[in-house]
């Protein structure tokens, strides 16, 4: 799925360059669930960003599929966010004028689905995260774990090939960051889709296949046994 | 998804949203009333215009006289005596002069000329018209006018134009009464054109072809109440000898206000036999085939009369005083400016406010770009936006408009309108005239002996102030038009583009990456 080769990212700051992404090397095999942890500002995020698309990197190479990132357009690597990537948020990112539906066909709308279409895939995506009867509530009528619920239907309707997560139980509770994890685990198993997740939760972590470790820019990886 | 999108956003910032629409709408309602109201005062002044000039004269015709010319006007009081004459009558002796001459500010113009401008291409009609003034003193020459060596007799007061004239007291016990009104030649044959053609018959008939050489006169309505006339009273007109002439009024007639100062109308032929002034005019009044043909006609009448003063619309426009033109330059000038400073200033407020907006919206403008939005779908979504806020201002203030509108028309004062009052000869269009007294008349210079001497002054004929320079009185109304409702419109649309265009080109401009590490 993914092969990463000698990736840096430098940001300038004032005077200085901060060097985000140090070299990094990663391949990551179709259907594989890794998990990213690391103390905050040694560059997790800046690698998810880079492998979604988001962000380019500085000097290196980013496959995803025999596809270089760093050398697609602005507009080609638009498309692909839109057909291959999945994202979830720590913060959930919904549209908050939007209904939970709504929220989710937001995703199909750069595909040029039609609007019946639209709307019934959504409201099948958010039966598959378990609500199905809040197709009709805006974020601000859901609680965490329910808007988090809305961000995976948003990020899975589009039947991605990669799901990328930052830190998606960031901000739940416990009892939610449960349930949460077991959902994704569960749509990773049953859609074979690759899975990176950034996580501060060691026990979120220990669910992964692959564990890496960030510090100062450079990637570890361990093999979980 | 879009309006969706859209009508939620902005039901989200509602107070934000209606802020700016008011904003707009108040720049918008703005422009139109002031449209409105320069669209009423353009209307007052053509309602003037046309009421000083005449329905169906599009041209005037006139002559300046040279400065050394007395031909065709020039009143010279002469006592019977002829003009210049330095003969001066008796003490005692009794004056009874009625004069009848032309306007000592027109020169005259041949009727050949007349025909000749009828003939150019371009021209409908063309009438020659006379405008004289009949004035009369009588009284009895004082006896100090005797024995004093030099100078003529006593000045004598000038009257007012229509009415009779104060007397003038001397060193004997002989007293001079002046009386002046304007008296109008029409040819019969081209009434559409000239004096009359702004006029209606009040009372009597107006003229016919057979009264071309009768001894028969239309008079104005506000002379014949000032003078007691009606039909079928008789009225003395004089001539270029000085004698009376009896004309029965056969018609009253009634001239909008302001309109031609003339008092009294008879026919052309008869009024250029009265004043010596045969087959002359003074005064030739012209219709284009059409409006687009005036300047083309006016310059071919330069070439075709070589010295005439030519008066148009546009020129009686410049002429115009009074309040009405003081509104023209305020709609104009300030009113103009006021209302595009307000606009710019509510679209750079609605800029501002649009941007902020997208500032606020940066995390999830990232999120849709995250999800594959394209930077120009955002654009399209944050225009959209302030297109619909564009346009509920323009609604919002095409109604503030038709209330300014509404507004300027109930409470404005009524419009006045004068024409500037001119010695040059040339005169306006329908006949109406200002002139001043100055000059002309009778000079006194007095000599050493008695108080002759002394009595002796300049005095000028004048006119009344009051028909001398033509008044008219407008009420204002402010018509708001369909061109000013769809310019309203557009300049909705387009405050709502300029101001999404800020929006837009702030969300497009975003990196994902960067805008989902903004703190939401």
């Amino acid at each position: 799925m993914y092969k990463l080769t000698d990736v840096k990212k430098d940001y300038p700051k004032g005077r200085q360059t901060v060097h985000a992404l140090q070299g990094v090397n990663l391949e990551i095999a179709d259907g594989e669930w890794m998990a990213i942890q690391g103390p905050t500002g040694h560059g997790k995020s800046t690698l998810l960003q880079i492998l979604g698309g988001l962000d380019r990197a500085t000097s290196g190479s980013v496959l995803l599929d025999g596809t270089d990132l760093t050398r697609l357009g602005e507009g080609s690597m638009t498309k692909t966010r839109a057909t291959t990537i999945g994202f979830i948020f720590q913060t959930f990112n919904l549209i908050p004028t939007l209904t939970a539906q709504e929220n989710v066909e937001t995703a199909l709308v750069p595909l040029g689905v039609s609007g019946e279409s639209r709307k019934a895939r959504a409201a099948e995506a958010l039966a598959s995260v378990g609500l199905a009867d809040r197709v009709r509530h805006l974020p601000s009528e859901l609680s965490g774990g329910q808007q988090q619920r809305v961000a995976i239907a948003r990020a899975l309707v589009k039947e991605p090939k990669v799901l990328l997560a930052d830190e998606p139980t960031g901000n739940l509770d416990e009892d939610t960051r449960d349930e949460i994890i077991a959902l994704l685990e569960k749509l990773w198993r049953d859609k074979g889709l690759s899975m990176v997740m950034v996580t501060h939760d060691s026990s979120v972590a220990r669910r992964a296949q692959r564990l890496g470790t960030m510090r100062n820019g450079k990637l570890t990886v361990k093999q979980k046994v | 998804m879009f309006f969706t999108y859209l009508w939620r956003e902005l039901r989200r910032r509602a107070r934000q949203a209606i802020f700016i629409a008011i904003g707009l709408a108040l720049g918008i309602g703005l422009v139109i009333t002031v449209t409105a109201a320069a669209a009423g005062v353009k209307n007052a002044q053509a309602s003037v215009l046309h009421s000083l000039y005449g329905v169906g004269t599009d041209i005037t015709v006139t002559k300046a006289p040279s400065t050394s010319s007395t031909a065709g006007g020039g009143f010279g009081f002469s006592f019977k005596q002829g003009v210049g004459t330095s003969a001066r009558p008796k003490a005692g002796s009794t004056i009874d002069d009625n004069t009848l001459a032309s306007d000592f500010t027109l020169s005259s113009i041949g009727a050949a000329d007349v025909t000749s401008i009828s003939k150019l291409d371009n021209v409908a009609a063309a009438a020659g018209g006379l405008t004289l003034t009949d004035r009369t003193v009588t009284g009895t020459v004082p006896s100090f006018n005797e024995g004093s060596g030099g100078g003529g007799g006593g000045g004598f007061g000038g009257g007012g134009g229509g009415s009779t004239g104060g007397g003038f007291t001397g060193g004997g016990t002989s007293s001079f009464k002046t009386n002046s009104f304007v008296v109008s030649g029409v040819d019969l044959a081209n009434g559409e054109l000239g004096p009359l053609s702004t006029g209606t018959i009040s009372s009597g008939r107006t003229f016919t072809a057979a009264d071309a050489t009768k001894d028969v006169a239309l008079v104005d309505s506000s002379y014949a109440t000032t003078e007691k006339l009606k039909v079928g009273s008789t009225i003395e007109i004089g001539n270029s000898k000085a004698a009376a002439t009896k004309f029965t009024v056969v018609g009253i007639v009634a001239e909008p206000a302001g309109d031609d100062s003339t008092n009294v109308y008879i026919p052309l032929t008869v009024a250029q036999s009265l004043s010596g002034l045969k087959n002359d005019v003074n005064t030739i009044y012209v219709s284009a085939t059409s409006g687009s043909d005036i300047t083309s006609v006016a310059n071919a009448i330069t070439k075709s009369v070589p010295g005439v003063t030519i008066t148009d619309q546009d020129t009686l426009a410049s002429q115009v005083t009074g309040s009405i033109s003081s509104a023209s330059s305020l709609a104009n000038n300030l009113g103009k400016w006021l209302a595009i400073a307000v606009l710019i200033a509510a679209f750079l407020l609605a800029s501002l406010l649009t941007m902020s907006a997208v500032s606020r919206r940066i995390r999830e403008f990232g999120t849709l770009k995250a999800l594959g939005w394209k930077s120009r779908r955002v654009v399209f979504q944050v225009m959209g936006e302030s297109i619909a806020i564009g346009i509920v201002g323009g609604a919002i203030g095409v109604g503030l408009g038709f209330l300014g509108a509404a507004a300027v028309g109930h409470f404005a004062h009524p419009l006045t309108a004068s024409l500037g009052g001119s010695t040059t000869g040339s005169a306006t269009p329908g006949g109406a005239r200002a002139f001043t007294g100055g000059g002309g008349g009778f000079g006194g210079a007095g000599g050493t002996g008695g108080a002759g001497g002394a009595g002796g002054f300049r005095g000028g004929f004048t006119h009344a102030a009051a028909n001398a320079v033509p008044t008219v009185t407008e009420h204002l109304t402010a018509p708001v038009t369909l061109e000013a409702v769809l310019a309203a419109v557009i300049l909705a649309v387009l405050g709502g583009l300029i101001a999404g265009s800020f929006g837009g080109w702030r969300a497009a401009r975003l990196r994902p990456a960067a805008a989902l590490s903004k703190v939401a």
